[in-house]
């Protein structure tokens, strides 16, 4: 009887308080592990986002949203699934902004997000992987998949009529999964991959790699290492026997260590970095010094816009049950609307609140493409004189 | 033309890298193999002494430069080696008198030699590093090439172009001076035919009233020469990095055991032997092919038969197989 009459009372009270209600947002990082350097300026981005929506008071009525935190460990499948168990059936967030690492996340959304339906949008999963994962429309993520830098490089290549290249890559997950994703991107595109091989990192020759390369023959070498490691002795040598002249630098190469070493030998060579000059980076930047924040910080902007598509999706849904608004993400993330940068998170919710488009750009240059993942931007560069010079942004 | 231009490719990635590869490897092995033969134990530190040697090399490089002084056209090391050959060599003595020579004087087993050698090599790591660091050290300075492909390409009008640099040239003419002159020493002189003398029967030796001593400060001083001017040439063509002459020490032993542990003309020998079967196994002939054969053969796969990953597997696997059917090596030296 006591029971009930709570039961009625907490009805009551729930019903009293109209629409305001308190939303749980769960923020799932690597708070232990390798990325725990990076996690805490990624949790305060996300964390920005949700103080910044709070203080406008617009959301849902006066509803406010309180984040909750949890350990991925980055690395631990079963511990990042019983963290986000606990989230959802105890703490009863209505979404998740995580996982930061690619193993976990996908374990995360294969057997907690997707079977209690609850939206999970990543900030820094990048495998290709998770493109094609089964999904049921729960999982985006602002940061681009590798893939999406082979298709960028593939259209730069095109671009600049190039038709054949041979690809040396080094023997890890990176180099490996992105000469997969270029040699994927290019041979759709039309042209020719003549090799893809790998180098070892930190040996003191590459002559007998290069021999192979040279042999197999393209226009260009793509190489996808590390400057600071066999990357560099890879360049090296292909000037050395004059294998090569034109290189295709990725994001691992991309450093002015280039230049001191090679100098005007790389003219001609271009890469790609990520990278946007949409104004919403700066903004940002400003908008997190304010609160003590260092925006530089990697994947701290892309967790600001994780969090914050959240919650404007709520919004334009008008409901905070993930199964209401996971189809609303991509239509607030995207155009047609009016653009939102940093800061103008209330303004977007007034937007929507009156039933208006918007499309959030954010910190990052928020675009979602294929199955929700960032479309990415990139920073195309090339040498010119010996220096590093800004082509365009892609 | 085509000819030509499949003489050039085989010249450029094959010829003249695994030459060079296989100088440094015989100067190396040359060092194994008379350690092996005179003090009867295969010395595992010959690596890291190869290391230590151009770390010297490289301080006094380094020193020499800013001092102003140089050679020109050639790389500065040349002058800088006589003082690495003295440190390193300096090094190896003190080495023998508070290490080695307590075993010796044991009659130790040379099995327990070896493992004593281990011990110096980690010791010998240790100071490397300790005086110069774990990183790549680059000191090559002077002319980068005798031939530049580029300009190559534009003499003769050929397709493929031809490098050859400084490096690799000074690593094969200094590699037969010192041949030469190593053979001329234990041939002709009178305590080279001494160590010969040693080499063969220890006692005889004795009794004809050779200096044991005298014979062990000679072999430890020429193989400190070797080691530093193998390690010095390897770093002007390559890279100098601790780490990397530590692995050298396989493919030194192995060339070293297949000419025949002991026997000098078998270490050069499989010096070149590994270098070229390395390099040759794990180049894609497609390119070569390509001009030889007639269009209508043209081949459309690399014909690489190992990946470069297996580098390391050839001379592993030549070793085997001199072991299993000729135990002595190529040349005869002493059974292993």
């Amino acid at each position: 009887m006591k029971k009930l009459l709570t039961a009625t009372a907490l009805i009551a009270l729930s019903a009293g308080a109209g629409m305001a209600e308190d939303v749980k947002i769960g923020i799932i990082l690597g708070f232990t592990g390798p990325l725990e350097s990076i996690t805490p300026a990624m949790a305060a981005g996300a964390e920005l986002a949700i103080k910044e929506v709070n203080d406008s008071g617009k959301f849902m009525g006066g509803s406010t949203v309180t984040p909750v935190r949890a350990d991925s460990t980055c690395i631990d499948a079963a511990a990042a699934q019983a963290a986000a168990e606990r989230l959802i059936t105890t703490d009863g967030v209505k979404a998740i902004m995580g996982a930061d690492c690619s193993g976990v996340t996908g374990a995360i959304l294969a057997n907690v997000a997707k079977p209690n339906g609850i939206v999970m949008i990543s900030p820094s999963a990048t495998s290709p992987g998770l493109t094609t994962v089964e999904d049921d429309g729960l999982f985006f993520r602002t940061a681009p998949s590798d893939a999406r830098q082979g298709e960028i490089i593939a259209e730069v290549l095109k671009d600049r009529g190039i038709n054949s290249v041979a690809i040396s890559y080094t023997n890890n997950d990176y180099g490996k999964g992105l000469a997969d994703a270029i040699a994927a991107a290019v041979e759709a595109m039309g042209g020719t991959v003549t090799i893809s091989a790998a180098h070892e990192d930190g040996k003191a020759d590459y002559s007998a790699e290069i021999g192979a390369l040279a042999s197999a023959g393209g226009d260009a070498l793509i190489v996808a290492g590390y400057v600071d490691q066999g990357g560099s002795g890879i360049i090296q040598a292909a000037l050395d026997t004059g294998a090569f002249s034109t290189f295709v630098l990725p994001d691992g190469m991309y450093g002015t260590v280039l230049e001191e070493k090679f100098g005007s030998m790389l003219d001609g060579s271009f890469g790609t970095v990520p990278g946007t000059d949409s104004p919403g980076g700066s903004t940002f930047l400003e908008l997190a010094a304010a609160n003590g924040l260092d925006g530089t910080a990697s994947y701290a902007p892309e967790s600001y816009d994780a969090a914050a598509l959240i919650m404007l999706a709520m919004q334009a849904a008008g409901s905070t049950e993930s199964k209401d608004f996971k189809d609303k993400v991509m239509d607030v993330a995207n155009a047609p609307g009016e653009p939102i940068y940093p800061g103008e998170l209330g303004k977007a919710l007034e937007l929507l609140a009156a039933g208006q488009d918007i499309d959030y750009v954010g910190a990052s240059a928020v675009e979602l493409i294929g199955p929700g993942e960032a479309a990415g931007s990139y920073r195309e560069y090339e040498f010119k004189d010996g220096k590093i010079t800004t082509v365009g942004y892609r | 033309m085509d000819l030509l231009n499949a003489i050039v490719v085989l010249l450029n990635f094959v010829v003249i890298p695994a030459a060079s590869y296989g100088a440094q490897l015989a100067l190396g092995a040359l060092g194994v193999t008379l350690i092996y033969g005179i003090l009867r134990f295969s010395n595992f530190a010959h690596g890291d002494t190869m290391a230590f040697g151009t770390a010297i090399v490289i301080l006094v490089t380094w020193a020499m430069q800013a001092a102003g002084i140089g050679l020109g056209p050639l790389p500065t090391a040349l002058l800088a080696l006589p003082f690495g050959i003295a440190a390193t060599a300096a090094l190896v003595l003190a080495t023998d008198r508070v290490v080695y020579r307590f075993y010796r004087r044991q009659k130790a087993a040379p099995v327990i030699l070896v493992i004593v050698s281990m011990g110096v090599m980690f010791v010998m790591n240790g100071v490397t590093r300790f005086m110069i660091g774990v990183d790549e050290i680059r000191f090559e300075d002077g002319a980068r090439f005798l031939i530049n492909a580029t300009e190559f390409r534009k003499m003769t009008g050929l397709k493929e172009g031809l490098a050859f640099k400084t490096s690799q040239a000074l690593t094969i003419v200094t590699a037969v001076i010192v041949v030469a002159a190593l053979f001329w020493f234990l041939n002709r002189t009178r305590t080279g035919k001494s160590m010969r003398a040693y080499s063969d029967n220890e006692d005889l030796a004795l009794l004809s009233g050779i200096n044991p001593e005298r014979v062990v400060a000679v072999t430890w001083i020429i193989a400190a020469g070797l080691a530093v001017i193998a390690g010095t040439l390897y770093g002007l063509d390559k890279a100098f990095k601790p780490f990397n002459y530590f692995q050298l020490l396989l493919p030194v032993f192995a060339s070293a055991i297949v000419g025949g542990l002991g026997n000098p003309l078998g270490a050069i020998a499989g010096g070149f032997l590994i270098a070229f079967s390395e390099v040759g196994l794990t180049y894609a002939w497609k390119k070569v092919a390509t001009y030889v054969l007639p269009e209508s053969l043209a081949p459309d796969g690399l014909l690489q038969i190992l990946s470069t990953d297996y580098k390391f597997a050839v001379s592993f696997a030549l070793l085997v197989v001199v072991l299993l059917f000729k135990p002595t090596g190529l040349f005869k030296g002493k059974a292993v």
